[in-house]
């Protein structure tokens, strides 16, 4: 229980950092925000195409927050050396990861909502299929955070960070795009049968990367 | 030792092309000559699934603590890199074949696209081979993320068997295990898949060894870059 709670402890400082400093909210959201009308200009604001597009593009732009949001759950932790306190703290490399990995994805499921509505609005999308859009989203944002998470610390410490993490994570976070927007497709399409497999797919890879991350991130830590 | 494998290399890479070029016969459903790009897209492509399983191979044996040396991490390195310029072949031959035969360069096919990751995949673990930093560091950071890396392998090699995709599944290995090829193609097939090995032993023997001749080097810079300042020093406190 106490690696549960570790981890809670974890998370509640990274997301009071946040609350705090507000860069989550200030910067990462804006920069959501940002790319959704930049795909607009990008398909010439072209109603039908964006409308088809939409579940894609809200992906690819979530993805590109992931970047962000990695790069500054890992930024918090090199200022005044808090790596090394976090290091000594003598919590459960484990746990350490499930909380960050964990703040990570409040912060992306709020991003998410916010961009969500943004597209909604901006690319005319009627939402349908609630039950599945939610599985998919949440699925699909824990395989993110955790995989962010996982190269974050790999990267950590590095001179090359903030231009290696990227290069790292998108392609490995792949499968997640495929699937999240593949079952989007088929919810707001009205179709929620064709969703399920993808959304397996997105809670297998979810699992995969939480387990990975459980595993790796202690030694992972110790070293950088 | 090391010349005679290059020799027995060239050999059998020029026997390849002897049987690849001019021995085995044209196909109509496959773009004609264009066939002949079998001989080197199959192998280029088995090549790279090979050098990134001795790559995870490799990191794993660096992981476990009985087995833990650097020998393992160079040969890692050194095998990724030649992995990413065989996947790199690989995407290359494979869509100056697709322009004659699918009649396009690309094409959002699982297996395509799945390669694709792989080459992206790896090409970012060398880049975190390369940031400097202790080389018991690179190797904790560069194994754990070849074997992340890796799990794109099977469902690359798979993907033509999953899904409906345009890529053609296995000549040899495919799910009747039956050989769709024969005669003097199936032989050239197996002569280009054995060569290409043969290349890539070679590679990566060359590549290790630079590797470890980069090793040496920082070592001895940095005993170096010690004695020098522990004399300066010496001389500077002689004084007082």
């Amino acid at each position: 229980m106490s690696f549960l709670r570790d981890a809670l402890l974890v998370a509640g400082k990274d997301l009071r950092i946040e609350r705090r400093s507000r860069v989550a909210l200030q910067q990462i959201v804006p920069f959501g925000g940002v790319v959704v009308l930049l795909f607009a200009f990008a398909l010439d604001s072209d109603r039908t195409l964006l409308h088809q597009a939409a579940p894609g593009l809200f992906w690819a732009a979530v993805l590109l927050a992931v970047v962000l949001a990695v790069g500054r759950s890992f930024a918090i932790e090199e200022a005044n050396r808090a790596r090394d306190g976090l290091r000594l703290s003598g919590l459960d490399g484990g746990s350490i990861f499930l909380g960050k990995a964990a703040a990570v994805a409040v912060e992306l499921f709020l991003l998410e909502v916010i961009v969500g509505a943004a597209v909604v609005v901006l690319y005319d999308v009627s939402v349908r299929g609630v039950v599945v859009l939610l599985c998919a989203a949440v699925a699909a944002t824990v395989g993110l955070a955790a995989t962010g998470t996982v190269y974050g610390v790999l990267a950590g410490g590095l001179r090359a960070r903030e231009t290696l993490v990227p290069l790292l994570v998108l392609p490995a976070v792949t499968p997640v795009m495929l699937g999240a927007t593949r079952s989007f497709q088929a919810a707001l399409d009205g179709v929620p049968g064709d969703a399920w497999p993808w959304v397996q797919l997105l809670a297998a890879f979810a699992v995969l990367a939480v387990a990975a991350g459980t595993v790796a991130f202690g030694p992972l830590l110790e070293e950088a | 030792m090391k010349r005679l494998f290059l020799a027995v290399t060239v050999v059998a890479l020029a026997v390849t092309a002897v049987f690849a070029l001019w021995i085995t016969p044209p196909r109509a459903d496959q773009g004609f000559d264009a066939v002949r790009l079998l001989y080197l897209h199959a192998p280029t492509a088995w090549i790279a699934y090979l050098a990134f399983g001795v790559t995870a191979l490799a990191s794993l044996l660096w992981l476990l603590p009985r087995t833990r040396g650097t020998t393992w991490d160079l040969l890692a390195g050194a095998s990724a890199e030649v992995g990413v310029v065989f996947t790199g072949l690989t995407l290359v031959l494979g869509s100056l074949w697709g322009r004659p035969t699918w009649g396009t360069w690309w094409e959002w096919d699982a297996r395509l696209t799945t390669t694709a990751i792989l080459f992206f995949l790896y090409l970012g673990y060398l880049a975190l081979r390369r940031t400097g930093t202790t080389a018991d560091e690179r190797g904790k950071r560069s194994a754990i993320a070849a074997l992340i890396a890796f799990a794109d392998v099977p469902v690359s090699y798979l993907s033509v068997t999953w899904w409906q995709t345009l890529h053609q599944q296995g000549t040899v290995f495919n799910e009747r295990l039956s050989v769709k090829i024969d005669g003097s193609m199936a032989f050239t097939l197996v002569a280009a898949v054995v060569s290409f090995t043969l290349l890539y032993g070679y590679l990566v023997l060359e590549r290790f060894e630079l590797a470890q001749l980069e090793e040496g080097r920082e070592a001895r810079e940095l005993e170096r870059a010690i004695a020098d300042r522990v004399q300066a020093e010496h001389v500077e406190v002689a004084p007082v």
